[in-house]
């Protein structure tokens, strides 16, 4: 209950934020509200206005139009010092002439008297951060002496030192290595739900917005696109840029007449034909989501040849070539799957959809 | 190990004998570069100090007694004096500006930087003759104030100070750009005021260009004839800097006097050398750790 009550309390509350640089539009009236405790996830690609965002919820940029509320106060006209918030940066921005501790301690050591904690102080709450991030052997390194993750984790130990209402962190592992990054991913979901500090990801990874967020918001050339939790954003896509942005996908063009019902989405043909009326529907397969047999069960199947076969770990994934419509497919399968069907190249196998999403899109089919 | 030693060194023959060209091209090519500096650099250095001590120690030390010549002494020390400041506050506002932000006119900027390095020293202190001269735009106005600017230390100052304005400026501008502004923007969300983000995270990055630039100025400042000529009169024993001094007295044969004031201005250019060397080595680890972390970024493991 008290949980309940906790988490209903907005803390970050983004009003109606238009940006423009020049004449290109970066955040066109974007309206956002974060819970306290909240691990939100903004996820989009390069030239989204993401970072953007970011830098106006810092107080870094200031937006054209609308407000920003930081716990029911606006603080749109309120410089960055006054706002309380952590900033962590994709390239660290540690300072390089500092140690780990000076670096961490920095945020402590630049309080006015009054409020500045004793040098003791300083000393216990920088070895309590470094712990936090495990990283107490390297207090007195040089940032140029750490590895990208550790460097990451100091400018996350520093950001935390002032004890900041909220967390931005701004593509905090795009620098690192595909091993590295889902460690710290994982990690910064464990800091998370230990600490309970409300934080906004940006991120261009789907990946990395599935796995650790609470909730995703997916922006689309400056406007919000959906914002849901990682399953509703994955399972129910609400518009097609959505459901490509968020993993692979296999695009169907056609159309049924309308009012026509589906009966069972599992059974309906991926219609491969195209036509010029006014609006046509699109339908969209996830590869996994695609059955194959290698012999024909219904007549909604569709023929298709085996071009390519890559074997990625524990994934099969399959390059197939419709045979009606010179289509590629993806799909992709388990290992265990791919050798009951004993696939090869060249095979003639059959397709059915276990699970789509039918889009209506303005306009007569394009592709 | 010995082995070990001599096969790495043959190894390191073997790849120049792969990367470099013939001896003969080698050692002719380093005959050229020694015989230029030999008949343009050293020869005259040694003339300098030789024709200064024509006379003996006792003469070389002489020449410093005259009054005049301290007094030239004085007054280069305290144009450089101002100026140096001067062009220290400038050069950090400026680059600063044109690293950090974008403005209009930035471009515009970065061009007059470099104006003074593109004109003749002797316009720019005819310039300001024709600013404040009796006959200048302001001259009138600054006679019946009885303020003096030109053939007076005011001019001196304002025409070394325009002379060397490029320095400090132009030696921070490419290291302030390359750095970014990631580290002034961390400070200030981590709740730094202008003030301590300038003094503790911009400054100490910046702090051996800085110096470096610094001297670069200092010996321009010291050293600068053409402009302080035409605004200073050459009134002896008040308006003549180390390089007049220089020239009147060898005007006037004064041989042994000329060379032992120049031998001063050789000297601290010697000086300027080895602290530019020393701050060269200074600022090299931390340039080559910032390439190691450039290397390092992507990829690197955790």
């Amino acid at each position: 209950m008290e949980d309940a009550a906790r988490e209903s309390i907005v803390s970050i509350q983004v009003d109606h934020v238009t940006k423009r640089f020049g004449t290109f539009t970066v955040l066109d009236d974007v309206t956002l509200h974060v819970q306290t405790g909240e691990l939100i996830a903004l996820l989009g690609p390069s030239g989204c206005g993401k970072t953007t965002l970011l830098r106006i919820l810092a107080g870094l940029e200031r937006p054209d139009h609308g407000r920003i509320l930081l716990h029911g106060d606006e603080v749109t006209e309120r410089r960055i010092t006054d706002r309380r918030v952590g900033f962590v940066f994709q390239h660290y921005a540690l300072f390089r002439h500092m140690t780990v501790t000076e670096n961490v301690a920095f945020g402590l050591s630049v309080l006015p008297h009054a409020q500045r904690p004793s040098p003791g102080q300083i000393r216990k709450k920088v070895h309590d951060l470094l712990s936090l991030v495990q990283l107490q052997a390297m207090a007195d390194r040089y940032p140029n002496q750490l590895s990208g993750g550790q460097r990451q984790r100091v400018a996350l130990a520093r950001a935390l030192a002032v004890e900041p209402k909220m967390l931005l962190l701004d593509e905090p592992f795009g620098a690192l290595d595909t091993k590295v990054r889902k460690e710290l991913r994982r990690w910064l979901r464990r800091l998370h739900d230990e600490l309970h500090i409300t934080s906004i990801l940006v991120t261009h990874d789907q990946e990395e917005a599935l796995e650790a967020a609470d909730r995703i918001v997916v922006l689309n050339q400056g406007h919000v696109e959906q914002i849901g939790t990682p399953d509703e954003v994955y399972e129910n896509a609400a518009t097609p840029f959505v459901y490509q942005f968020l993993g692979d996908v296999n695009v169907f063009h056609g159309r049924i007449a309308q009012n026509e019902t589906v009966p069972k989405e599992t059974h309906r043909q991926p219609p491969a034909e195209r036509d010029s009326s006014d609006e046509h529907e699109v339908t969209f397969v996830r590869p996994h989501d695609l059955e194959l047999s290698r012999s024909r069960t219904t007549t909604t199947q569709l023929e298709a040849t085996v071009r390519l076969i890559i074997i990625a770990g524990s994934r099969v994934r399959l390059e197939l070539m419709s045979k009606d419509s010179s289509q590629i497919i993806s799909v992709e399968l388990t290992k265990e799957r791919y050798r009951e069907l004993r696939l090869q190249q060249g095979d003639i196998v059959f397709v059915h959809p276990k699970q789509l999403h039918v889009f209506k899109m303005p306009g007569p089919s394009s592709m | 190990m010995s082995t070990e030693i001599a096969a790495r060194v043959r190894n390191e023959e073997w790849k120049a004998s792969l990367t470099s060209e013939s001896t003969l091209v080698r050692w002719t090519l380093i005959a050229i570069a020694l015989g230029y500096l030999t008949l343009f650099l050293f020869v005259p250095l040694a003339a300098v100090f030789s024709e200064a001590l024509k006379k003996g120690l006792a003469g070389y030390f002489a020449s410093f007694q005259d009054p005049d010549t301290l007094a030239a002494i004085r007054l280069t020390f305290i144009a450089a004096s101002l100026a140096v400041p001067l062009n220290l506050m400038f050069g950090v506002a400026a680059a600063w500006a044109i690293a950090k932000f974008e403005f209009v006119g930035k471009q515009i900027l970065i061009t007059l930087i470099d104006i003074p390095l593109a004109v003749s020293p002797v316009i720019s202190g005819l310039i300001y003759v024709l600013l404040f001269g009796a006959q200048g735009w302001v001259g009138p106005w600054l006679a019946e104030h009885d303020i003096k600017i030109i053939f007076a230390l005011p001019g001196i100052v304002l025409a070394t100070t325009f002379v060397t304005v490029p320095f400090i400026a132009r030696e921070l501008i490419p290291l302030m750009q390359s750095q970014g502004r990631e580290e002034e923007e961390a400070a200030l969300t981590l709740g730094a005021s202008g003030w301590q983000t300038f003094i503790r995270v911009t400054l100490p990055n910046i702090k051996w260009s800085l110096l470096y630039g610094v001297i670069l100025c200092n010996a321009r400042a010291m050293g600068e004839f053409g402009a302080v000529s035409v605004v200073s009169g050459h009134i002896r024993g008040l308006t003549n800097t180390l390089p007049l001094h220089v020239e009147i007295l060898y005007n006037e044969y004064n041989a042994v006097g000329a060379f032992a004031v120049a031998s001063l201005l050789t000297l601290l250019a010697i000086v300027t050398l080895v602290v530019k060397t020393v701050i060269e080595r200074k600022s090299a680890p931390s340039r080559a750790t910032q390439d190691a972390e450039w290397r390092m970024q992507p990829g690197s493991p955790s």
